[in-house]
């Protein structure tokens, strides 16, 4: 059995293995069909200043090795999830980390100063890269200069571990990447769901409401693992990769190209018992090629 | 209510017409228990552009041979495959999934269905049988060459019939069949399944007669069970997942704008 073990930013996780935020509810529907105790950190769906209806039906696309979404951010508010969900989730056995979203720099202030209250959250995932709501998301993650204001608006109120999602929609990767970490972000996330679209023939229609919507899925995979590449080799601080990881092969190909902890997001609606498949999987990898630890793979990726 | 993904065995395959067939399938460990409206999330194997799972309703479930069945239209590629079935194969199914349909106060019941949508019906049929009540069952088929399995539903309530085209049965869809002239309306609730226009036409008959009524949803789904939130439907409360709280929902509480 090799140590799977991974410290990122002073967490622990147990093993590199979370899931994706809005692919993973607050983790309670798995919980059905396994132990989370056996994940090393949850991603629970994105929390807004208040409710969020979301986007209007239909808000899915299926595409080749992939799907299109434009949920929208639909959730009940930031009240509601800590008087409500918070209860519930603060005893599970792993990471819980809170994807925190907004329209405006005061929201999202005003959620993370909320969050940084709960005892038993470490950390927080700005989620600066959503496609799908009009004002707010991914704009803030396209543009550097407002990508490090948010950042260092939520720095100066959030006292745990600050983690930013980045959006793939950017000419430079690693230029935003640089920007929030000037900001003051301890750890990036990356990647977001690429800006896509899908039409109806027949119809001559869009698939979903919003007409475009975010590409995840395998589809996007090669995308995610240069990003992170590049992102690795770009700034020091740890990179949480996802992109389309489907099975162990994708999460190692991940932390070879440079994450530390990885993902899994799309995957949880295909199998609902991928997560713990990985973590097994990943063991076994290691095992094979007598590798003694997780950590020994981070970014080992052999360029010649 | 737990939920499980197992790989089923595929037991047997019957073609009811060109579009249609059944598929039988035995759980590899004693089945839960399942209620009639719920569904099951397949995984469609050999089928590159079937990127995710389908939900199915469930047809009919055999405790005494651990075997549920699904009723299943071919639509496109992941259909096309399922039909190419053969026993002994596998198919991993995520079950038993969302609500059921609600138990009726009464034993005057009217099942409606249309085209693949009667699936569910048989297992209501089934279970109402269990309870001591005889629904009517109103199936309405495009044509002659798609009615299928009347005498399976006839087992369990008397069975109206009507074709779009009148080649078998009434003429015309089922909202048209006479069954409706009926005054007052001999039933105390109504359960429906169906494509979309169909059964926002029956809530709106059924609210008209002031009978209450309930439908099955199907609405493009990822996951099935509650995560993704691509399903949701609007209700008196706002969007609601038609994998958690329904796919059953009492017609009062649609607002029916899904088809944006």
């Amino acid at each position: 059995m090799a140590d799977l073990k991974i410290n990122i930013a002073g967490m622990q996780f147990k093993n590199p293995v979370t899931t994706a935020s809005g692919c993973f509810g607050y983790g309670e529907e798995f919980k059905d069909f396994y132990d989370l105790g056996l994940l090393g950190g949850i991603f629970v769906k994105a929390v807004t200043g208040s409710n969020r209806e979301g986007n209007k039906y239909p808000r899915m696309a299926e595409t080749p090795s992939g799907m299109l979404n434009s949920v929208g951010l639909q959730n009940k508010g930031v009240d509601n999830f800590c008087e409500v969900i918070y209860p519930r989730l603060k005893n599970f056995n792993t990471q819980i980390i809170v994807n925190v979203s907004g329209s405006t720099i005061e929201e999202y202030v005003k959620v993370a100063e909320r969050i940084n209250e709960l005892e038993g959250i470490p950390a927080i995932e700005l989620n600066i890269s959503c496609p799908n709501v009009k004002e707010g998301g991914m704009a803030f993650g396209v543009v550097p200069s407002t990508a490090t204001e948010v950042t260092r608006a939520v720095r100066d109120v959030y006292k745990k571990v600050l983690m930013v999602k980045l959006s793939p929609n950017v000419t430079s990767i690693t230029e935003m990447a640089k920007a929030v970490v000037e900001g003051g972000a301890d750890v990036l996330t990356l990647i977001n769901t690429l800006l896509g679209m899908a039409i109806n023939s027949e119809t001559q229609r869009p698939v979903i409401s919003t007409v475009t919507g975010g590409l995840s899925g395998p589809a996007i995979k090669p995308v995610a693992l240069r990003m992170v590449w590049q992102v690795f080799k770009a700034v020091k601080v740890p990179i949480v990769g996802l992109g389309g990881i489907m099975n162990a092969s994708d999460a190692i190909e991940f932390m070879l190209a440079g994450a530390s902890v990885i993902q899994v997001g799309t995957a949880n609606f295909i199998n609902p018992m991928v997560a713990p498949k990985i973590v097994e999987g990943i063991n076994e990898y290691l095992d094979r090629h007598n590798i003694p630890s997780a950590r020994d793979i981070i970014g080992a990726l052999k360029v010649c | 209510m737990k939920k499980f993904a197992h790989d089923f065995k595929v037991v047997g395959n019957t073609r009811l017409n060109t579009r249609h067939f059944v598929l039988e399938l035995q759980a590899p460990l004693p089945l839960p228990e399942i209620l009639p409206g719920q569904f099951v999330q397949v995984l469609v194997h050999n089928s590159p552009s079937t990127f995710l799972r389908r939900p199915f309703s469930i047809h009919f479930v055999d405790y005494s041979t651990n075997t549920l069945r699904l009723l299943v239209q071919v639509k496109g590629e992941g259909t096309r495959h399922m039909g190419m079935l053969a026993s002994g194969d596998l198919l991993n199914l995520v079950y038993p999934l969302g609500n059921s349909f609600s138990l009726p106060s009464s034993d005057k019941v009217l099942l409606i269905g249309g085209g693949a949508g009667v699936a569910p019906l048989m297992f209501m049929g089934d279970f109402l049988n269990r309870k001591n009540i005889r629904p009517d069952f109103l199936v309405g088929f495009r044509s002659a060459d798609e009615v299928s399995q009347i005498d399976e539903y006839s087992k369990f309530g008397k069975v109206h019939l009507s074709t779009d085209d009148g080649s078998m049965g009434e003429k015309g869809f089922v909202t048209q069949h006479p069954v409706f002239n009926q005054a007052p309306l001999p039933y105390d609730r109504i359960y429906c399944c169906g494509p979309e226009a169909m059964m926002h036409a029956v809530s709106k008959l059924a609210a008209e007669k002031g009978v209450p009524c309930e439908v099955s949803l199907e609405n493009y789904m990822a996951c099935g069970y509650g995560v993704c939130l691509c399903c949701i439907t609007q209700t008196d409360k706002g969007n609601e997942r038609v994998c958690m709280e329904g796919p059953v929902f009492d017609t009062e509480r649609l607002k029916w704008q899904s088809n944006g």
